[in-house]
């Protein structure tokens, strides 16, 4: 965890930051709606937590407008790798 | 026997070009496909040295631009500028590509700046409409029939029009053939309109014009019509008759096979291809788009250009905002894969595309993409519209989240 932490200072120019290096499929395109400007946030949250919120969506234990339709194109390891690359993610 | 040219050529063709240097990554477009592909490039390698060629100093957003027709958003929200960028380090060239060499690397630009070097190039030409291809329907004649289908004083002019017209006037849209930028656009279009003419002009009506039987979102439109505008909006389907066969922008008449409409205001959206930047690099193919890789988006035709956006032959994937944008953060993942001399992983994309059917009462499509031999498809049981019968507190909720949706992929796209 402050390994990935330190490469991730050492790499970060200024005013942006390097992907932690190889995101899973599709992981990167997440932030086309989440962050800044737009719908919750979910880069540095638990990684846990993250993979509960899409399962819950799989399911339909917690409802969803669209998540649930865009989680049903990925595996559980796959929302697994998602979810532990974003909590790497500073932004 | 080899030319001399060709002997001198050789050389540095078998050397990798940024063998002296960081790697050098020109993006040719700054919409969301490019000035996404430029901040990516910066987030994927910080080693990379980054730039950007657009002709235009500010960039004003297509999606959005709806709104602003029908009164309900001002164009000043759809305007963004590339300070960000340059900021980020990324190196900002305002100019317009004139040739581009593929065989030295080379970009040249119509301004004194010197001809551009690239090792890779990521295109991002969007989309020329073409003219002519409705008779009667040429660059002059968009000055009397907006096509409004690139944001800007065209999307103003459409506005003015509708202000100006009457009560109990036509509206006459004209939406085209597949494959287009935004394939529910003309759709979002008719609805937004039909709700300022209901509130504004109740007695005008809006005829719907289609060279096609199919669109996208079509049940929810469809819904959306019978329960909003009944009266106001009719569609007419290709196969009704709906093709728009010619147009005669000084008698404002639209012509089909079976009728001529006197239109009060005519938005004409015509047939498109790849842009002209795709065209004179040699990457868009006989069907006027560009075949590309879908794993890397490089050019099937010509190597070490790599195409995203609306120009690609991309599949199931649309051409929208969000498709550009994910495109972009993939392609310039697996450039500085290439650029490692690393094998970029089979990627797995995605597209959001939310759409207005009255002000807060929204609703949106989704897909999850994957190569599957050589082209972009749609994951089984992934992906699709929101639900039909959806109540009012689902479609306001959907509404937000379109706004919100424009919020992030600007911010991410322009910074």
């Amino acid at each position: 965890m402050w390994r990935a932490v330190i490469l991730l200072l050492a790499a970060t120019p200024v005013s942006s930051h390097a992907w932690a290096a190889d995101p899973p499929p599709g992981a990167v395109t997440c932030s086309g709606c989440h962050g800044e400007g737009g719908m919750v946030a979910i880069t540095g949250r638990n990684a846990e937590e993250l993979t509960a919120t899409m399962e819950a969506f799989r399911s339909g234990a917690r409802p969803a407008t669209l998540m649930n339709r865009l989680v049903r194109g990925f595996t559980p390891d796959e929302v697994r790798a998602i979810s532990a690359w974003l909590s790497e993610q500073r932004s | 026997m080899i030319s001399r040219r060709a002997a001198l050529a050789l050389p540095f063709l078998a050397t990798p070009a940024f063998a002296q240097g960081p790697a050098r990554v020109v993006v040719v477009g700054g919409g969301f496909a490019g000035a996404t592909a430029a901040r990516a490039l910066r987030r994927a390698d910080p080693a990379i040295a980054v730039t950007l060629i657009e002709t235009n100093p500010v960039y004003t957003a297509c999606p959005g631009s709806n709104e602003v027709i029908a009164g309900l958003r001002d164009l000043a929200e759809q305007r963004f500028g590339y300070q960000r960028l340059a900021a980020q380090g990324i190196t900002v060239i305002h100019a317009t590509v004139t040739a581009i060499d593929a065989a030295s690397r080379t970009i040249r630009l119509d301004s004194d700046a010197a001809p551009v070097p690239y090792d890779r190039m990521v295109l991002c030409s969007g989309v020329d409409l073409i003219w002519g291809a409705i008779p009667g329907y040429d660059e002059q004649a968009a000055s009397a029939m907006p096509h409004a289908w690139k944001a800007g004083a065209q999307t103003l002019l459409l506005r003015s029009q509708l202000e100006a017209m009457p009560d109990g006037g036509l509206v006459v849209i004209s939406a085209p053939a597949n494959p287009y930028r935004c394939p529910p656009g003309p759709y979002e279009r008719a609805s937004l309109i039909s709700a300022y003419l209901r509130a504004q002009k109740p007695r005008a009506k809006l005829l719907l014009l289609d060279a096609k039987d199919v669109f996208s979102k079509q049940k929810l439109f469809q819904a959306a019509w019978q329960r909003l505008y009944p009266g106001t909006l009719t569609w007419v389907s290709q196969s009704e008759g709906g093709t728009v066969t010619s147009v005669d922008p000084k008698a404002m008449t639209v012509s089909t096979d079976f009728e001529t409409y006197k239109a009060d205001v005519a938005c004409i959206i015509p047939p498109q291809r790849a842009g002209r930047v795709a065209q004179i690099a040699g990457v868009a193919d006989r069907t006027g788009w560009c075949p590309v890789s879908p794993i890397t988006f490089e050019s099937r035709l010509v190597p070490n250009i790599h195409v995203i956006g609306d120009a690609i032959i991309a599949g199931a994937m649309p051409k929208s905002a969000f498709a550009a944008n994910a495109q972009a953060k993939t392609c310039a993942i697996a450039i500085a894969d290439l650029l490692q001399e690393r094998t970029p992983a089979s990627p797995r994309l995605l597209n959001t595309c939310y759409s207005l059917a009255a002000p807060r009462d929204g609703f949106s499509v989704a897909g999850v993409y994957q190569p599957v031999n050589g082209v972009l498809t749609e994951i089984p049981g992934s992906g699709g519209m929101s639900p039909v019968d959806a109540p009012d507190s689902v479609r306001a909720k959907e509404a937000e989240y379109g706004a919100a949706w424009f919020g992030a992929i600007t911010h991410e796209t322009f910074g």
